[in-house]
């Protein structure tokens, strides 16, 4: 079994030798399809472990039901459309907070970052902002917005808000000084300079930032409908969980967790189209 | 297309921070420095690492200003940074997110007037002028040190700049590719008949690229000699030019001017140290 160190360390072309041979080094060890079966096979386990150890009395089957029991609830939430509705309902909320945030943050990120007064003037207070947890300002938000839609947007504009602010101001603000050189020899103006150089080479930090919001919005969105809210994967969870609906209350929670994956590898294929150039 | 370049008694200060009394106070990188750089000619400027070379091409370049002193191109004043001038630079400066043709097409953008075709155009035909045709679609880590290094000078070619200013462009390669691109540049020199001014601190590079060589004193950064090199480097494909007699006679020459100013300093930093 190679060991992080001897994977790391393998013998490799060097970049000449690639060149010469106009091709790639590759390992013998890092096929596709293996690392891929390997991944399939841990989720199979986790499935097995949550399938037997209800059944096999290491856990209580009543609040943990077997997979199967759960699965089988899930199909049928799925397919007489109760779970198209909470879905759809969650999607709507954190897919409008989450494109507002990024809509304003990105702008509002390079104005702070291009000048250094602004910059050094809001940073902390951005810090303060960005490490209050969303869910500690939610009252704030119902209180003034009421429980209805606005309310939980409001929350999930929060959350993805800093993240992606302050990537914007770090990845303007790092640009490498020897590209900004070269447009200034090419006489490049401002704007152009913003365009051409600062935004491009700041899109990778951005991403990050991004990628960070996608997860926060379901995270948080999920929280506020629990609060208040009548539809909504967050609601739904609540819901069933005092009804003692536990097989729809864990059905929820899948759901959840794949709708969770989904926006991240949704984000980081995105991430990778918009960064073809960069080394693998 | 060429343009002459004259510095007169142009000297830069910055402001610096004692590493031990932790004091501001000022810095004479360069002081009331004198050149004179003939349309078409081809100078190298060659000095030890930290005499203040870049800071003479980043005021030519229009970089940076002087603290004193002039600087003109055919005899108006720089002021700025213009597309009468190019640079290259040590360090790879490709936007890493631009094909090795982005690369130079984004010089042409700045330039402005050409229609996307033209820029294409202009991209391959400056690309070809390099060799590296084939590889106008590689991404800049796709690319060898040497081979980004000729995407720059493709770069600062395609808008037809009336200088060519390098600072160091083959410092961070190996030998053997660096003098490949040596000899390459020559042969670009002489299509283009652009003025280059090309600083190194390899006193071979010096005399194998320069019609002449200026030698640079340091601390504080000035000429202190300029020599007329007379090679045959049209031969330089058959013969080896390094290897003969008059070109190890400059590289003497050059070696004991620089000497000459290092050994006293030396002496002196002992004598601290002891
Ligand atoms: N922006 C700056 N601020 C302070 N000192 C500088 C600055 N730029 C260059 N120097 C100093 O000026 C001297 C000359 O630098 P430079 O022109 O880069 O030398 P070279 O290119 O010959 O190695 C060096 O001692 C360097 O530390
Ligand atoms: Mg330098």
């Amino acid at each position: 079994m190679p060991s992080l160190i001897a994977e790391k360390t393998e013998a490799r072309p060097n970049p000449r030798q690639e060149e010469a041979a106009r091709a790639k080094g590759v390992s013998p060890g890092r096929r596709r399809a293996v690392s891929v079966a390997r991944g399939v096979a841990g989720i199979l386990t986790l499935a097995l472990i949550w399938e037997l150890a209800p059944t096999y009395g290491l856990v209580d089957a009543y609040f943990i039901p077997p997979l199967h029991v759960v699965l089988e609830e899930w199909w049928q939430m799925a397919t007489d459309g109760e779970l198209a509705k909470h879905v759809g309902a969650s999607l709507v909320r954190s897919a409008i907070g989450f494109g507002l945030a990024i809509v304003v943050a990105i702008p509002v990120g390079a104005a702070i970052a291009w000048y250094r007064p602004v910059r050094e003037f809001s940073t902390p207070v951005l810090e303060v902002f960005r490490n209050t947890a969303a869910l500690a300002i939610l009252p704030v938000f119902t209180l003034i917005l009421g429980i209805g839609e606005a309310s939980k947007i409001s929350i999930v504009l929060y959350a993805c808000f800093f993240p992606i602010l302050l990537a914007t101001i770090s990845g303007v603000a790092t640009v490498d000084p020897q590209l900004l050189r070269s447009a200034k020899v090419l006489g490049l103006s401002p704007v152009a300079t913003f365009r051409k150089v600062v935004f491009p080479a700041a899109v990778p930090t951005i991403f990050t930032g991004i990628r960070i919001s996608g997860a926060a919005a379901i995270l948080v969105l999920i929280a506020a409908e629990m609060i208040g809210a009548t539809a909504g994967l967050g609601f739904l969870i609540n819901y069933a969980q005092f009804n003692f609906l536990i097989p729809k209350m864990y059905a929820a929670i899948i759901t959840t967790a794949l709708l969770g994956v989904a926006v991240n590898y949704g984000l980081v294929a995105l991430e990778r189209r918009f960064s073809r150039w960069r080394p693998a | 297309m060429s343009s002459r370049i004259t510095l007169d008694g142009v000297g830069q200060t910055f402001w610096v921070r004692g590493d031990e009394d932790k004091q501001l106070r000022e810095f004479v990188a360069i002081e009331n420095l004198d050149l004179d750089v003939a349309a078409g000619e081809f100078l190298t400027v060659v000095g030890p690492s930290g005499c203040g070379k870049s800071t003479v091409l980043d005021l030519i370049a229009g970089l940076a200003e002087p603290t004193s002193g002039e600087l003109r191109i055919d005899g108006k004043p720089i002021t700025g940074p213009g597309l009468d001038r190019s640079v290259v630079f040590q360090q790879y400066t490709l936007l890493p997110w631009r094909t090795a043709a982005g690369n130079v097409e984004f010089a042409l953008e700045a330039k402005g007037g050409l229609s996307k075709k033209e820029r294409a155009a202009g991209a391959r035909e400056y690309l070809e002028l390099v060799g590296l045709s084939e590889f106008a679609n590689r991404y800049p880590h796709e690319l060898s040190g040497g081979m980004k290094q000729r995407v720059a000078i493709a770069r600062s070619l395609s808008y037809q700049p009336e200088v060519l200013l390098m600072d160091e462009p083959f410092g961070a390669l190996d030998a053997q590719t660096r003098e490949r691109l040596q000899e390459e540049l020559v042969g670009i020199w002489k299509r283009t008949g652009t003025t280059v001014v090309f600083i190194t601190h390899d006193i071979e590079e010096a005399v194998f690229l320069g019609q002449r060589v200026a030698v640079m004193s340091a601390r504080p950064g000035g000429i202190k000699a300029i020599i007329n090199v007379d090679l045959d480097r049209d031969a330089a494909a058959e013969t080896d030019v390094r290897a003969t007699r008059e070109f190890a006679a400059y590289r003497h020459r050059i070696w004991s001017l620089l000497r000459e100013q290092h050994a006293p300093a030396a002496r002196t930093e002992e004598l601290v140290h002891a």
